[in-house]
């Protein structure tokens, strides 16, 4: 079976200008969306009390709110989670309180509602920890985007690294949009798929530029544009196989892993889509603009000629 | 193609056979068992195992499995009503022998134990239990190092016979403060720490009468406490974890003053809390019956030398400020009865034991005391019996008072205790006092029935994400895409098999990073088979179509896992727990089928094609 029967030849340069409006609203949405309602932080990140509940039956969520508002837990977050008879109750500590104690309490209001409720999980996350696993997951993407620059900076020519790191932001800005705009927990696992995604944006984008240096190198002619598209078209078939075979996992994820990887399959299944995309319409078409030609990617001359070549 | 070096398709079979043989013990899961250490901490012998066994086999418990492991006996068993059964049986027929802790033991057969082959260590949101993040007092550490300075210059000034009005530390200023009646002694007890410690750093001044010597630390001391106080928390926490019976239990340092604690199978966190954070030691003092207690208590004024406290049946006491012995100088301590009473038996050391001996025998007649003294953290708004220093409550109460009826030295016994509280001091006091005090600044509890959803989900949407990836290749590739899913399974199983070898803990988003691997797996393939497509639409013979395309795909291949890699170094680097269990799957997973489609598809290509003289076209 193929998708395509013959050599493809879309014009994907000659859209490129409407492909760029659409990420701008996109990336301007997803900034609009952090200012106004910002990102809605696990206790990975915020410190706090996660306490998750298997009740015997479907539980009636506003009793168990007011089961807690009368503990003096009022402004505990209730939800389910995965199933009706899945609850999860989630707190905030104030300064100074002992986390611990706050647990305790919590389960035993949950407990004086329904004295058949399970207590699955408790994560207890004191603030300064919390505070600094979001430090380190802020270092970490720091980290990554400085390494992959390097190893951009090293491996291609800087038209083409330029459009590899613009498409390597691109995609998860999108991604905290999304999680902003819905207002799903972020949490570690997320922010792990984050930099899972990140590597394989640059995955995707690799391999068209690695074939776009290849036929700059050996067709002569056509425009610089004409060169991209027919680089991208004789990968696109490769480009759609590997990300509907990556997607196809990530939603046996989805919709097989529960609940707890909910925020990391989420995260991935939408940037395996935003990652295919901006390696096409970002990566490649920002090269373009950077008037990418043939010189460019030509073999670097020895450092000796280029002493000879001084007047 | 007809070229292909033998060597590599040997490698391959190799390396396939190996990682089979080490993949080979998670098929088989794990079983409910027991893990039993001796009392005495010696190894299991042939007898004790026998003897252990004949128990179970009075009782008709069968026993799928037995054998040592290190210093510790494993029993499995067939489910876990006859694992609890046993335990039962176990602690009825000898109850002070045997530490039992409830476990979970791999059900693969014995040559594979033999051989060292153990399935993948599970994490903890995998297999249920709990996980400690301890933040250690590293102030609290110096303040105890400042207070041992204080009883040491006190003695040492005794000794010496000057007479002081006051030796005080302050925390503050992380020094000891020295007060003498006369200023002519300032030299004298200047010169006497200087012999005891020549780079003491020490500051002296008179006025009117009296003077004064302040010993301040030195950086590299307070740095120096520090790092033993870490250090000897560990040692504790192992200890108490040991002495708690937990299996597989993990205790690591993080960072400069963090404590890792994870216990596996453990379901009450609380309990495990306590024992773990306790700080109960005891004090051996001396009655001061020279003076009057209540009115001490009336006046708030203890006389000179002797301090107040409380009896914990009620009324106050007053004891001589210097200790005889205290919980530092325990080597053993077990607990029991002794007429009736619950008691813990300890043993002291050879300094504590001289001392004991000592004051035994010039005081026989007058009355001793024992006190027990917990540090605790509490909220500053919760009330504390004793006194209090920031967040820590220091509760203090004597449990005993008797007379000294005889010299002794080494072995005693304390009662006044309630048996809970005898066994855990006994406990405590085994494993060793906390150097500093500890806190705790993060806590994970996993259900077992979660753990066991978690591995259900996770093993599910693995399976499920594995079948789709085949039916899809076999689809789009025909013969070449069952080449590449057999790569891919053996991908799976090289996965396992470097999971199971390093025994890293496999986290469900590691079960997460292999499903997310399997989808990234084929990548490589697909690159080559369409690479291979492209050429044979160019016009190329089969053969140099698949030359071609695996030397053609390797660049892109090479560049673009190289950037999936640094994203998971990275995340190993700058993750914790699970998240590292992503980071690990996850680069491990690149680097395996990497190996797997440039050379293991290439040999099974080979294999399949590359003998046939005339190959007309190509299944792909």
């Amino acid at each position: 079976m193929e998708f395509f029967h013959k050599k493809t030849t879309y014009p994907f340069m000659a859209t490129r200008k409407r492909w760029y409006l659409v990420s701008a609203i996109l990336i301007v949405a997803s900034f609009v969306s952090f200012g106004v309602r910002g990102l809605n932080f696990g206790i990975d990140f915020t410190g706090g009390v996660v306490l998750e509940f298997t009740f015997p039956q479907a539980a009636d969520l506003e009793q168990v709110r007011s089961a807690l508002g009368k503990a003096g837990y009022g402004d505990a977050a209730v939800q389910s989670f995965g199933t009706s008879r899945d609850v999860l109750v989630r707190l905030l500590p104030e300064k100074g309180q002992d986390v611990n104690k706050l647990g305790r309490g919590v389960l035993a209001a949950v407990q004086s509602y329904e004295s058949g409720a399970e207590l699955r999980r408790t994560e207890v996350v004191g603030p300064q920890v919390g505070q600094e696993l979001a430090e380190k997951g802020a270092l970490a993407i720091l980290f990554t985007f400085l390494l992959i620059m390097a190893y951009v900076a090293f491996r291609f020519q800087w038209k083409l690294g330029v459009g590899a790191i613009v498409a390597a932001l691109h995609d998860p800005i999108i991604i905290l949009g999304f999680f902003s705009e819905t207002q799903m927990t972020f949490d570690l696992p997320a922010l792990a798929a984050i930099l899972a995604v990140i590597g394989y944006s640059l995955n995707d984008t690799v391999v068209v530029f690695d074939r776009l240096r290849e036929r700059f190198l050996s067709i002569r002619k056509g425009t610089p544009g004409q060169i991209i598209d027919s680089a991208i078209n004789e990968t696109l078939s490769r480009t759609i196989m590997t990300s509907l075979t990556t997607m196809l996992t990530v939603f046996a994820l989805l919709f097989f892993g529960g609940e707890i990887l909910r925020g990391f399959s989420t995260a991935l299944t939408i940037g395996i889509v935003v990652g295919t995309y901006s390696s096409i319409y970002v990566a490649s078409a920002i090269a373009l603009d950077l008037k990418l030609t043939a010189r460019d990617l030509m073999p670097v001359q020895r450092e000796k000629d280029a002493v000879d070549d001084m007047p | 193609m007809h070229t292909y070096p033998a060597w590599k398709i040997w490698l391959v079979a190799i390396v396939m056979l190996v990682a089979l043989l080490l993949a080979l013990p998670n098929v088989f899961g794990e079983g409910p068992a027991l893990q039993l250490s001796r009392n005495d901490r010696a190894a299991f012998t042939e007898l004790s195992q026998a003897s252990v066994t004949a128990i179970l086999a009075g009782k008709g418990i069968p026993v799928e499995a037995a054998y040592p492991e290190g210093d510790r006996l494993v029993l499995r068993f067939p489910s876990v009503e006859q694992q609890l059964k046993a335990r039962d049986a176990i602690h009825e027929a000898a109850p002070r022998e045997y530490l039992i802790a409830l476990s979970q033991a791999a059900r693969a057969p014995g040559w594979m134990r033999a051989l060292g082959l153990k399935p993948m260590s599970l994490g903890l949101d995998l297999r249920g239990g709990v996980y400690f993040l301890y933040e250690v007092d590293v102030k609290g550490a110096v303040t105890q190092l400042l207070s041992s300075m204080e009883r040491d210059y006190r003695t040492l000034l005794r000794n010496e016979r000057i007479p002081f009005t006051s030796v005080e530390k302050n925390d503050v200023a992380g020094a000891v403060e020295i007060q003498l009646r006369t200023g002519a002694d300032v030299d004298r007890v200047a010169a006497a720490l200087r012999k005891q410690d020549p780079n003491v750093v020490l500051e002296t001044d008179t006025f009117g009468e009296g003077g004064s010597v302040t010993v301040t630390l030195r950086p590299e001391q307070i740095k120096q406490r520090q790092d033993f106080a870490i250090q000897q928390n560990i040692t504790t926490l192992r200890n108490r974890v040991d002495e708690l019976g937990v299996t597989e239990p993990i205790v690591t340092r993080q960072g400069i003053d963090r404590i890792v604690v994870q216990l596996p199978g453990v379901q009450d966190p609380n309990e495990a809390l306590r024992v773990l954070g306790a700080t109960a030691t005891l004090e051996f003092r001396l009655v001061d019956d020279q003076h009057d207690a209540l009115e001490a208590e009336r006046t708030k004024r203890a006389p000179l030398g002797s301090k107040l406290y409380q009896r914990r049946e009620g009324g106050p006491v007053l004891l001589k400020r210097e200790v005889i012995a205290s919980g530092e100088q325990l080597v053993d301590a077990s607990s029991g009865f002794s007429e009736g009473q619950p008691a813990v038996y300890v043993k002291l050391d050879a300094r504590g034991a001289s001392q004991m001996l000592e004051t035994t025998r010039a005081n026989l007649g007058r009355p001793m005391a024992v006190v027990f003294i917990e540090k605790k953290r509490i909220p500053e708004t919760d009330p504390c019996n004793g006194v209090r220093s920031g967040a820590e409550c220091t509760e203090e109460d004597v449990i005993s008072v008797a007379t000294i009826r005889g010299v002794f030295s080494s072995n005693f016994q304390i009662t006044g205790l309630l048996a809970g509280e005898a066994r855990e001091l006994a406990l405590l006091l085994r494993a060793g006092s906390l150097a500093a005090p500890l806190y705790i600044v993060e806590q994970r509890t996993v259900g077992p029935s979660l753990g066991q959803d978690n591995i259900d989900r996770g093993v599910r949407a693995l399976v499920i994400g594995l079948l789709v990836t085949f039916v899809f290749m076999a689809v789009y590739y025909k013969a070449f895409g069952m080449i590449a899913n057999v790569v891919l399974l053996s991908n799976v199983v090289l996965l396992t098999a470097l999971l199971s070898m390093l025994q890293a803990s496999l986290s469900l988003p590691g079960i997460a990073g292999i499903v997310l691997t399997v989808g990234m797996a084929v990548d490589a393939n697909i690159l080559i088979f369409e690479r291979i497509r492209e050429e044979l639409r160019n016009g190329m013979s089969p053969y140099a179509a698949i030359n071609a395309g695996f030397e053609k795909a390797f660049s892109s291949i090479a560049d673009s896992n190289i950037t999936t890699l640094i994203a998971g170094i990275v995340l190993f680097t700058f993750g914790s727990g699970p998240v590292r269990g992503f980071a690990v799957v996850l680069s491990l997973g690149i680097m395996t089928s990497m190996f797997t489609a440039l050379v293991g598809s290439r040999s099974l290509i080979h294999l399949l094609w590359g003998r046939q003289r005339k190959l007309e076209a190509l299944s792909i």
